[in-house]
């Protein structure tokens, strides 16, 4: 696209663009070339001469029994994550764009965990869950639940999934109320006239113009639970126990920073690279059938 | 008046029931705040404020040794956080809303290909190049600078998008006037463009703000030294693996003041912030 009436100048322009270029090219172009260069190189011990291996590192990565636990546990997370932010979110925005007094007061009590960080909402839960320090882990304890989320790699998993999804359902909410806004009074009205009660109103017609939102959503909270998550583990779990909560992102921050094994976690931020540009080229898709419709 | 049924009511218990579940933390580390680390390592943490509260708070501020360790000061983190949220807010506006000018308004070779080089930075989160950037950053010596903080994350496609969006919609008969008038370029950015973008801007900034302030992995990476600790990372810091024997009251207080710039921006400037995160979002 581009306007019809324009200024002329040979030099501006580059001048204008020049800031975000440069920030671009060293920032971003050149770390993600020299992570797919390294991803496909092994170096030697002293980091001196490298060698092209072809897949090398791929198959490494991708045939350690360790790595698939790592996909396997990230799936399971971010599905989760997903299910229940998205799940949540709607009943509440649901509730709260209905006509109902102090529908306001609950749009702002509902909005404001957007500002937390993740990795301040995992320090909130653990304040709640700690076996020793936190009134629900102390009552688990005391109806003799043996619970400690430091010790047992199921309830450490609970446990990110909760304190992670907590943090994104205010998210959600403000999409879904502003998509629910969004949908015409009248035809709400029109079924109600001929007969249709609120659940058979919701099922056929608020869920199905809802549809683009939900998969907005949908791509938003996975790109969310891949990445963004990794302040909610490294506060509660540091990937563990064992490498019970242990994602993609987490595993490549702990191959590269604590392991110091650049090849191989290349080779995973290029598997992540892959899957972002997937999600990404997924929205865009969704993005333009929206304007198509529009 | 119909009489209230039992059915009328479940929607406010319902959206009762989920505001606790959000209030419910921010209260229990407040009330924390206000005592001291015996009560609260007991996990005999009462439901009403104890009276401790304004020397933890001091203690925390100025990084005062606990009974158990010693702390950066509260004041240096939040400083160190607050210029990254402000440095990237504002340098992420400043160079979209330029490089945003020069696409839209002007015709000169490349012009697609500099849009479509700042186009794929949206896929490519901090998270998924994170190595090799840090490298970049240590070969250039921005370790434990601000600038090594700040600059990696102010590069955006989503706020070059919104304002090239925003300024397609500007009319071709406004910009023609202003070249009648004789208005250059630089002269039209100034007095009709900025003017015109406030809102964006604003609503922009707010996003941006809290999106710098709660930055986790990068400051991990990026800072080493305990004076350019940022209040987010800090805070795990200060509970390693979360043994009974913290200082919790001033890791507790610590938490609060750290949650309380983002959240003052999101409730008091809630109209923005929710236009600002539907439109750059779309």
């Amino acid at each position: 696209m581009q306007r019809r009436v324009t200024f002329d100048n040979r030099l501006l322009p580059y001048l204008l663009l020049a800031p975000q270029v440069t920030v671009t090219l060293v920032f971003f172009i050149w770390p993600a070339a020299n992570a797919i260069w390294q991803s496909v190189h092994l170096q030697d011990a002293f980091g001196i001469r490298s060698e092209f291996v072809w897949f090398e590192n791929f198959t490494h990565v991708l045939s350690d029994p360790n790595y698939l636990d790592t996909l396997k546990v990230t799936v399971v997370f971010s599905i989760a994550v997903t299910v229940l932010a998205m799940g949540v979110a709607l009943l509440l925005a649901v509730l709260a764009d209905s006509k109902i007094k102090g529908a306001r007061a609950y749009k702002t009590l509902l909005i404001w965990p957007y500002a937390l960080a993740p990795a301040v909402a995992a320090v909130l839960w653990m304040f709640i869950f700690n076996p020793d320090i936190g009134s629900f882990g102390q009552a688990l304890r005391a109806l003799g639940y043996d619970w400690d989320y430091r010790l047992n790699g199921g309830q450490a998993l609970v446990m990110v999934i909760m304190a992670a999804s907590w943090k994104q359902v205010s998210y959600n909410f403000i999409f879904f109320l502003a998509g629910l806004q969004a949908i015409p009074r009248s035809v709400m009205e029109a079924a109600s006239i001929d007969g249709a009660g609120p659940m058979r109103r919701f099922w056929t017609i608020t869920f199905p113009l809802l549809s683009p939102t939900t998969f907005f959503l949908l791509v938003v909270d996975m790109v969310y639970a891949f990445f963004e998550t990794f302040g909610t583990i490294h506060a509660l779990t540091q990937g563990g126990p064992g490498k019970a909560t242990e994602t993609l992102i987490f595993r490549v921050y702990q191959d590269g920073v604590v392991n110091n094994d650049l090849g191989g976690s290349s080779a995973q931020s290029v598997i992540l690279m892959v899957i972002v540009i997937a999600l990404t080229a997924v929205q865009f898709r969704f993005v333009e059938r929206k304007v198509h419709y529009a | 008046m119909k009489p209230t049924r039992f059915i009328d009511l479940v929607p406010h218990i319902v959206l009762i029931v989920g505001v606790l579940i959000f209030a419910y933390p921010i209260y229990v580390t407040l009330i924390g705040s206000t005592w001291d680390s015996g009560t609260i390592g007991r996990g005999g943490l009462p439901l009403w404020p104890g009276g401790q509260g304004m020397v933890n708070y001091a203690q925390a501020w100025a990084g005062e040794a606990g009974e158990r360790a010693l702390y950066t000061p509260v004041r240096t983190m939040m400083l160190n956080s607050l210029v990254m949220a402000l440095s990237i807010a504002v340098g992420k506006i400043a160079i979209s809303i330029l490089s945003a000018y020069a696409v839209a308004f002007f015709r000169f070779p490349l012009r697609m290909a500099f849009f479509w080089l700042i186009f794929i930075t949206l896929m490519l989160p901090v998270e998924v190049r994170i190595i090799p950037t840090y490298k970049v950053v240590a070969d250039l010596g921005l370790i434990n600078t601000y600038a090594g903080l700040a600059i990696p994350l102010i590069a955006s496609a989503t706020a070059t998008l919104l304002f090239r969006q925003f300024f397609l919609t500007i009319p071709d008969e406004l910009l023609e006037a202003a070249k009648i008038d004789g208005a250059g370029p630089v002269r039209f950015f100034i007095d009709v463009v900025l003017p015109l973008s406030r809102t964006n801007i604003a609503a922009l900034f707010v996003i941006l703000f809290i999106y710098g302030w709660n930055q986790y992995l990068w400051p991990l990476l990026v800072t080493s030294s305990g004076d350019m600790e940022t209040i987010v990372t800090g805070i795990t810091k200060m509970i390693g693996t979360g043994e009974s024997a913290n200082d919790w009251h001033i890791i507790m207080a610590t938490t609060v003041l750290a949650m309380l710039p983002p959240v003052a921006v999101v409730v008091l400037m809630q109209r923005w912030f929710v236009k600002g995160l539907v439109d750059s979002e779309k």
